[in-house]
This record gives structure tokens, C-alpha cells and sequence, in this order.
């Protein structure tokens, strides 16, 4: 079995995986990351969405031994400690959860649609940039709130950061 | 009202695992040197198993064991149960045919379970499978509805494949109904099938303690004490004292988690037979095709008025789908779930329902958030709304003229609705959708080409499927009540052991709230825990609505339990009587005096116990409770959905969402309104999208979300909500439930705005943009013709 080698959340690991081990497996099974999910097995409901080199993917359409170098995101690497990230701090202030489940896909998708599409997004954008992620329980109305709450905070977050 | 009291938009306290990727799921749970099981499924939907030769499979790397339904029976474990008895109309027991968990000699649907491969790796699972070698002899199939009583059978028990015929109502009172009625609207209706899809698949983990003989079974339940009983009791897995149930983190059920499946019986069983825990996870077509689905009736309904338009008499007749076998609680979703809800909102006098429920070779379905309600208020708001346009009557109006307005009000299908105003409901849904100005809006439409159209429903439900007594003698085979625990530790926090289940529901902060605010502590010092046979004694498990009713009424319980013994203790130290003690804000007072102590202080007095002796009180502070309530709770309301449809493409947006609803005592609005935006979404799914479609030949011809259609975020709108509010008064905190609300509210609101825009009543659920775009056209021609 191939070595694989990647930086996840910030730390350099290794790890054996078979040519057709997927990248979520190896992030569940060999890293022990558990807060990334598997919801389907046709790419459509988003909760196995990772962030590699900087974009959003799902992990469960994409090959581990394809990411040998790669540097992966987690929802387990997007809080600094007990500070949470924004995006994650709007969920909950939102009610954007109710199982759990599809949330940490919700999240990083979210991040990543930040960054595409700016801190100022339309309801209509939300919406339909998060066609890839599906979520049985809230019916969108608080994801789409927290999402664009979570979008203008971020902003701030970048502001104190200059 | 205190900042995390009743009534409070509490911040959930569950949110932090699970915003962080903390969350313990029953995928997320590995043990040391776990095998992973995997299960050869039936191809076919009906078909003898002649042979089966695992040969060649046993040698594969990484295999451990293989298991067939022989094994099964070798050892004596018992088959799947249905725990509902619903006998016919001559009195005779539904027909119930043998359900092992992996099939023995047949199977009947597919995806049904002919061998289970453990193996080291998941993988290494699936590649012996693929070596696995089964004669099947192909049997014709039966996979439609309305034609299983003339199709192939499916289980010798039930030649006909009729598993009862049952009837509810005056049958003679409503038939002279309608021998003096001055108008009769008649309508067929489909209910769709649909698949539950909670997000995490089912899956589970078996262990076996060789030291102790215990067993443990981490599984993906909504009641993991019954799915413990009917493993032990029925099963014969192990008894209930050597058995272990713990449902963790568990994401999503909708219904599909409440019933105990073959997959999780085998990986408890296999777990002592390969002396390895045994893991199992399902992929989302095994979900497709092993979960239970839900709905698929097929119904007539005829609708009595008089000449003043006063609904006299209601007659329906349902063929409902159960499937290949009985699912756990199947037979009474289109039973007592579902006719005694028949009446709606609406002063009937006579309703007389008859239900044949059958065998077909299709997978079984049984509750999906609603469980019979949703098809009881899809077929009344239907035709309600269908026999105001034939009078030519405001549809509003007409409901208006038809609602109860009395309570208690005894309806003819033995339901006795306790408290509501359903008129209130109705007006402050017109003022908040602007029904007013519903013409202005359709004529703009119209100027832009498009067709918009408006629709009600005004739905009641019954839920906390309680009392016991009453749902035995309607068939149940357990008890619907509700356990808890409140154990106060030594510094005055709390854990809370609830026989309910939260599955997304958020109990972990509104069964907290309720703590708070009534020992008047901080809402971080109370703790909720369940979902574990081993903590918590027992309990029912969470589903129709029943945790806020009957799970929160048993904490209140024991809360009063606790209160009585710390005034006792208050007391000791007070050096007054009991009987003196007031008890608010988390202090204990003697009456009339300043003298004082806090809720934490006497907790440490209780644990102390040094201010009385053991003849005059027993120490520790630990109460249980178990709540049974004195009535069903009636949830109620009026959703009104307004649409706009592009008759070039079909496609129906819903412009306007307006839901009213009364769900007595709300705990946490925010929470509430959650369950609301989920439930409607779920409804709307149904009516524009979902649907689980068999072929001919039984092949589930929807089995992946490339295929099923789930409602995903750019189908939906956002929600307008209110709320009014008549106390529940069969339960002490006045809660009536919210769960099921919105899936039960929304399809035919979704369906009377499309006929509305349509303007006829020729379209079916799901109402595609194909099947829209279909009678579009005839609308279109019809007016060209005009």
C-alpha cells in the first residue's frame, strides 16, 4: 500500500491507503477525524466537503493517494482553539443545525463561498451556490441566514486581521 | 422569564460538538479490533433462494465469517416484529408473514438481506460478496398499489396480499348523510411513497464481553430502550439485564430510525459468533432500500355538504402499501394514525373510513414524520378545498363556516379534541399572507405570462400517542408514556436521564430550560442525558411529536418530586415544618419570614444529612418519575402557500409561505420554528419532489440522490411563521408538540395553490416541473378556447 503524505489542519501526516481509498477514509479512519461525514456515495449531499490547497471538495469523489502533498482543512481545523471561526459562531447564533449531521459540509462550503463571492451575499446566491449540500432537518430557511451573517463576519475577522 | 427560562430563544447547547466536528455518531465509533460486515442484498424483488454458495467467498483475504439465514435460525434468533395488532373488519388478526432477518428460502423485495460477509476491511467485505453465488428461482412481482390484491402473493399468510381489512366509523349514519345531501364533491387521491433520508445513514456496532456475557449495540435509534426490548423480548438476542443499547449523536430519523431492522439484530448476533465487535454502516442506496419508507396510499374520498354548504358526512376508502413485510409499527400508521384524523379541523357528524392495507415487493414502509397524519389532512384539505370551488365559495370562507369552535369536542372517529381556536389560526394566517391582496398579485402575474395561485391547509394532528391504556386497547403492544430521573448531585447541579431521544430536536437545552427555570440554577449546571440502556432505566424513545408533551411532562413530574423532598430538608435546617416552605427563584423561604436557603445549599443538606436523622428523612436528593398522559395532543393550525408557475417550463415557485400554528406552551421559540421550517420543507419536498418510483418488476428505480429528488436549498423559500396559542390541558406544562407539524401542513397547501393557478384539480404529487408543465398547457388551451 502506498505511503500518503499531507499537511491536515496544520500538522504534517502519513499515512498507508490502498490505490482506491478515498480521501474522506483516510481522513475517518486513518487520521481519526471524525467530524467530516458521509452522507451519500453520488457526490450530491455535501456533508464529506473538505477544503484541499485552499477550495472546497468532496472528499468522498476524491482519491487520497490524488492529495500525496496536499494541504487539507477540516471543521476540526477551522476553530483556533475554543475561538470559533465566524462562520461556525453563525451557525449557532442562526440555529443553522438541528441534527448536525450535514453541518460541518454546511460550514466549509460556506467558508469557501465567502471566499469565492464576497461578505455581501443575496439570499438568491446562498441558495444556489449551496445546491451541492443537502440537509434533511432545517429546511435552509436558518442556514441561508447564518450563512450570510457568518459571511459579513468574516469580514470583520479579515478587517482586524489588516 | 428568566434569559434561559420557558419561553426563552436559547442558544443551543448542543451546537459547540457539532459547529467543531465533535459530534459522536454512531460511524464515529470504532473499537479495537472491529470487523466490518456487509450484506449481500436480493437483486430481484421476488424470488426462492435455491442454493447459496459462499465457497469461493469464505476464501477471500480478509474474511472471517459468512451467515446466511440459516445460521440465524440454527440459533434460535427469532424474526423482525410488527408491535401493532389491527384486526379486520370480522374481527380476525392482520396476517403477518415470518420476517427474518436474513431471508430464509425467499426474498421479497430488493435489497432484501440473503447473506452478511464479515470481513477486516469494508472493502475486503464487498469483494467477497461480489463471489458469492446465489440460485435464485425469479417470481413474478407485485410493486404497485392499487393492484396487490390481484397480484402475485406475497406471503402464504395473505393470498390476496391483504393484510387487513379494517374500518372505522358509522358506516349507516354517514351513508344517510349522504342520502340527504344537497351536493357531493367525490375526488381520487395519490399519496406519494417517499423515502425518509435523515443524512446519516443507519449503522450500527455490535459487541460481545465474553467475561460478563454482556452484549452492546451502539445503533442509529430514536428509542433505544425498545429496540433493547424487542431485541431481547422477541429476538432472543440476549436478555435485557446482558444487553446494551446506546444510540449516540444520531443524525436525523424522521421516523426510518425508530423501527429495529434486520442490519443491527445480525451485527449484535455476529459479534459473539466471530468473537470481534461488528461494524456496519450503510451506504445511501442500501438506505434507498432498506430504510422503511412512508406514505403510498391510494384513496377515495366523498364529501356530503347540505344546501347551506355544512359538511354533513365524509366517506373514504384507502389502499395502503405496507410492503414487502410488517415493519415494526407499520399497521397502525394507516389505521389509528391515520382515519381518526379524518375529521380535520371540520364539525362532521357522521365519517365512516375503511383501510385495506397490503403485501407487495416493495421495501416495508411504515412511519415518516407525520405517520398517517400527513395522508389524512392531504385527502380533507383536498377535498375541502376541491368542494368550496364547486360551490363557488371563498376557500377560507368555506373552512370558516365548517370549523369547530366548541371544546372538548368529540369527533365521530373516537378522538376527543381537547382545547384550540382554529378561527383564530385562520385570521391572523390571512393578515400575515395579505389574502387581500391575492387578486392584484394574480393579475400581475398573469400581465408577466405566468399563472400564480393560492392554497390553504388548515391541518390538526394528534400527537404524544398516549395514554397507554388507550393505545392498548386500540392495538399497541407497549405503553406510550414517558420516563425520567433528576438526579441533583451534592453542589447543587443537576443530570437529567430522559427516556426521550434527541435526534436534532435540541432537547439537550429546552429539557434543560425547563430544569433552570424551575430549581431557578444556572442552565449550565443542568446536564441531559439519554440514549443509553445502561444510564437510563427506561423509556420510549422520541417520535410523533411526544417528547415536549410527554417526555418534558415526566421531568415536571419529578421535579415536583424533588421540590417535596427539599422542603423537607429546607425544613430540617429552617427548623420549620415542610408545610411552611416556600420554594421560588431557587430559594426556599420559611412563609412570612426571612429566613432563607438556597437550592444548593439544601442540596448539600440533603447529601450531608446532619440536620436530620435517618428515621426522620432518607438523604441523597434523587427522583424518578413516569408520566402517563390523560389524552392525545392536538396540534393545529393553518399553513397558506402562494405559488407562481411559468406555464413555458413548468416550474412552480413558491412566492409566499405563510404558516399559523398552535402548539400550546412553546419551551424555545427558535427551536420551534426550527422544527416548523424543517417540516414544511419536508411537505414541500413532497409535493414537488419526491417521490420513490418501482418499475414492473420491483426494481426502486429512485435509489441515489441522482435520482430521488431531496429539496435542496434554491427549491425552497423562506418562511413566514406565527404562532397562537391555546394551552394543552392534558399535560402540566400546557405542550402540545411541533415535530410533525410542518410535513403534515404542507403538501396540500402546495397542491390547492397549483390547482388554483391551474385552474383544475388534474395533478398528482409530486407536481414536477414535467406533470406541471403538462397541465399548463391544457389550462393554457382551455382559456385560448375561452
Amino acid at each position: 500500500m502506498p505511503m500518503i503524505h499531507m499537511t491536515v489542519n496544520g500538522k504534517a501526516v502519513k499515512g498507508h491507503a490502498e490505490p482506491r481509498t478515498l480521501l474522506v477514509e483516510f481522513i475517518r479512519d486513518t487520521l481519526r477525524l471524525t467530524g467530516t461525514h458521509v452522507g451519500c456515495d453520488t457526490s450530491q449531499c455535501g456533508a464529506c466537503v473538505v477544503h484541499v490547497d485552499g477550495h472546497a471538495i468532496k472528499s468522498c469523489t476524491t482519491l487520497a493517494v490524488a492529495c500525496e502533498g496536499a494541504h487539507v482543512t477540516t471543521i476540526e481545523g477551522l476553530a483556533h482553539g475554543t475561538d470559533l471561526h465566524p462562520m461556525q459562531e453563525a451557525f449557532r447564533e442562526h440555529h443553522g443545525l438541528q441534527c448536525g449531521y450535514c453541518t460541518p459540509g454546511m460550514i466549509m462550503s460556506a467558508v469557501d463561498m465567502v471566499n469565492r463571492k464576497g461578505h455581501d451575499l443575496s439570499e438568491h446566491t446562498i441558495r444556489e451556490e449551496l445546491e451541492g449540500n443537502i440537509c434533511r432537518c432545517t429546511g435552509y430557511h436558518n442556514i441561508v441566514k447564518a450563512v450570510a451573517a457568518g459571511a459579513k463576519a468574516m469580514q470583520g475577522m479579515a478587517k482586524a486581521a489588516e | 422569564m428568566s434569559a434561559t427560562g420557558i419561553g426563552a430563544s436559547v442558544k443551543r447547547k448542543e451546537d459547540f460538538r457539532f459547529i467543531t466536528g465533535k459530534g459522536q455518531y454512531t460511524a464515529d465509533v470504532n473499537r479495537h479490533g472491529q470487523a466490518h460486515a456487509y450484506f449481500l442484498r436480493s437483486p430481484h424483488a421476488h424470488a426462492t433462494i435455491d442454493a447459496i454458495d459462499y465457497a469461493e467467498a469464505l476464501k477471500m483475504p480478509g474474511v472471517c465469517a459468512i451467515y446466511t439465514g440459516k445460521d440465524l435460525a440454527d440459533d434460535k434468533i427469532g424474526g423482525l416484529i410488527c408491535g401493532w395488532m389491527i384486526h379486520s373488519k370480522d374481527g380476525s388478526p392482520m396476517k403477518a408473514g415470518g420476517h427474518p432477518a436474513l431471508a430464509q428460502g425467499k426474498v421479497r423485495y430488493v435489497g432484501d438481506h440473503v447473506a452478511v460477509i464479515i470481513a477486516d476491511t469494508l472493502a475486503e467485505a464487498k469483494d467477497a460478496a461480489e463471489k458469492i453465488n446465489v440460485s435464485y428461482g425469479v417470481l413474478p412481482a407485485n410493486a404497485d398499489t392499487a393492484s396487490a390484491m390481484t397480484s402475485a402473493t406475497v406471503h402464504d399468510v395473505a393470498p390476496d396480499n391483504r393484510v387487513y381489512d379494517w374500518h372505522l366509523g358509522d358506516k349507516a349514519a354517514t351513508e344517510a348523510a349522504f342520502a340527504k345531501a344537497a351536493h357531493v364533491t367525490k375526488l381520487d387521491i395519490i399519496n406519494n411513497r417517499l423515502v425518509p433520508n435523515p443524512m446519516e445513514p443507519r449503522a450500527a456496532v455490535g459487541e460481545y464481553e465474553e467475561g460478563s456475557g454482556v452484549f452492546c449495540l451502539h445503533t442509529t435509534s430514536q428509542n433505544p430502550h425498545v429496540a433493547r426490548l424487542v431485541l431481547s423480548a422477541f429476538i432472543g438476542i440476549a436478555p435485557e439485564n446482558k444487553l446494551r443499547v446506546i444510540a449516540p449523536d444520531v443524525g436525523g430519523g424522521f421516523g426510518a430510525k425508530i423501527f429495529i431492522y434486520a442490519e443491527e439484530t445480525v451485527c449484535v448476533w455476529a459479534a459473539k459468533k466471530v468473537g470481534r465487535p461488528v461494524k456496519w454502516t450503510a451506504d445511501r442506496t442500501e438506505a434507498f432500500l432498506s430504510d422503511a419508507h412512508g406514505r403510498d396510499h391510494v384513496s377515495h374520498a366523498e364529501m356530503a355538504l347540505d344546501a347551506n354548504n355544512k359538511i354533513i358526512g365524509l366517506r373514504v376508502k384507502t389502499t395502503a402499501n405496507l410492503g414487502a413485510y410488517l415493519s415494526t409499527f407499520s399497521s397502525s400508521v394507516p389505521t389509528y394514525l391515520y382515519a381518526p384524523l379524518l375529521s380535520g379541523q371540520y364539525n362532521i357528524p357522521a365519517i365512516y373510513a375503511e383501510v385495506d392495507a397490503v403485501y407487495t415487493n416493495t421495501s416495508p414502509v411504515d412511519a415518516y414524520r407525520g405517520a398517517g397524519r400527513p395522508e389524512a389532512t392531504f385527502l380533507v384539505e383536498r377535498i375541502v378545498e376541491v368542494a368550496a370551488r364547486e360551490r363557488g365559495l371563498d376557500p377560507a370562507q368555506f373552512r370558516q363556516m365548517n370549523y369547530i369552535t366548541q371544546f372538548p369536542h368529540q369527533t365521530p372517529l373516537i378522538f376527543a379534541y381537547d382545547a384550540g381556536d382554529f378561527n383564530a389560526s385562520m385570521v391572523k394566517a390571512l393578515d400575515m399572507a395579505d389574502y387581500k391582496g391575492v387578486g392584484a398579485r394574480k393579475a400581475a402575474s398573469a400581465a408577466k405570462g405566468k399563472l400564480r395561485g393560492i392554497g390553504f391547509s388548515s391541518y390538526i394532528e394528534a400527537c404524544g400517542i398516549a395514554p397507554s391504556a388507550a393505545v392498548g386497547s386500540l392495538g399497541a403492544g407497549v405503553g406510550l408514556w414517558e420516563s425520567a430521573e433528576v438526579r441533583v448531585n451534592a453542589i447543587g447541579t443537576v443530570e437529567v436521564l430522559t427516556g426521550s431521544h434527541s435526534h436534532g430536536q435540541g432537547h439537550e437545552t429546552t429539557f434543560a430550560q425547563l430544569v433552570s427555570d424551575r430549581l431557578g440554577i444556572p442552565i449550565d449546571n443542568v446536564s441531559i442525558v439519554h440514549g443509553d440502556t445502561d444510564k437510563v432505566q427506561m423509556g420510549m424513545g422520541t417520535y410523533g411529536s411526544r417528547s415536549g408533551a410527554v417526555g418534558m411532562s415526566a421531568i415536571s413530574k419529578a421535579l415536583d418530586k424533588i421540590e417535596a423532598k427539599a422542603k423537607k430538608v429546607a425544613g430540617f435546617v429552617l427548623e420549620a415544618a415542610d408545610t411552611d416552605i416556600e420554594f421560588k427563584d431557587g430559594k426556599f423561604t420559611v412563609k412570612g419570614t426571612d429566613k432563607t436557603i438556597d437550592f444548593g445549599s439544601v442540596a448539600l443538606q440533603a447529601y450531608i444529612a446532619h440536620k436530620f436523622t435517618g428515621a426522620q428523612l432518607e438523604p441523597g436528593l434523587k427522583e424518578g418519575a413516569f408520566y402517563d398522559p390523560t389524552n392525545f395532543t392536538f396540534p393545529a393550525g393553518v399553513h397558506i402557500c402562494e405559488v407562481e408557475i411559468d406555464p413555458d417550463t413548468g416550474v412552480t415557485k413558491i412566492d409566499r409561505w405563510t404558516a399559523v400554528d398552535d402548539f400550546g406552551a412553546v419551551i424555545n421559540p427558535m427551536i420551534v420554528e426550527g422544527q416548523v421550517h424543517g417540516g414544511i420543507a419536508q411537505g414541500i419536498g413532497q409535493a414537488l419532489l419526491e417521490g420513490a418510483i418501482y418499475d414492473k418488476d420491483g426494481q426502486l428505480l429512485t435509489a441515489s440522490y441522482m435520482d430521488y429528488t431531496m429539496p435542496r436549498a434554491d427549491d425552497l423559500p423562506s418562511y413566514k411563521l406565527g404562532f397562537t396559542e391555546t394551552r394543552c390541558p392534558s399535560n402540566p406544562l400546557g405542550i402540545k408538540g411541533c415535530g410533525e407539524a410542518g410535513a403534515i401542513a404542507a403538501p396540500p397547501a402546495v397542491i390547492n395553490a397549483i390547482t388554483d393557478a391551474l385552474g383544475h384539480e388534474n395533478i398528482a404529487m409530486p407536481a414536477t416541473p414535467q406533470a406541471v408543465w403538462r397541465a399548463a398547457q391544457k389550462a393554457v388551451m382551455k382559456k385560448a378556447a375561452e
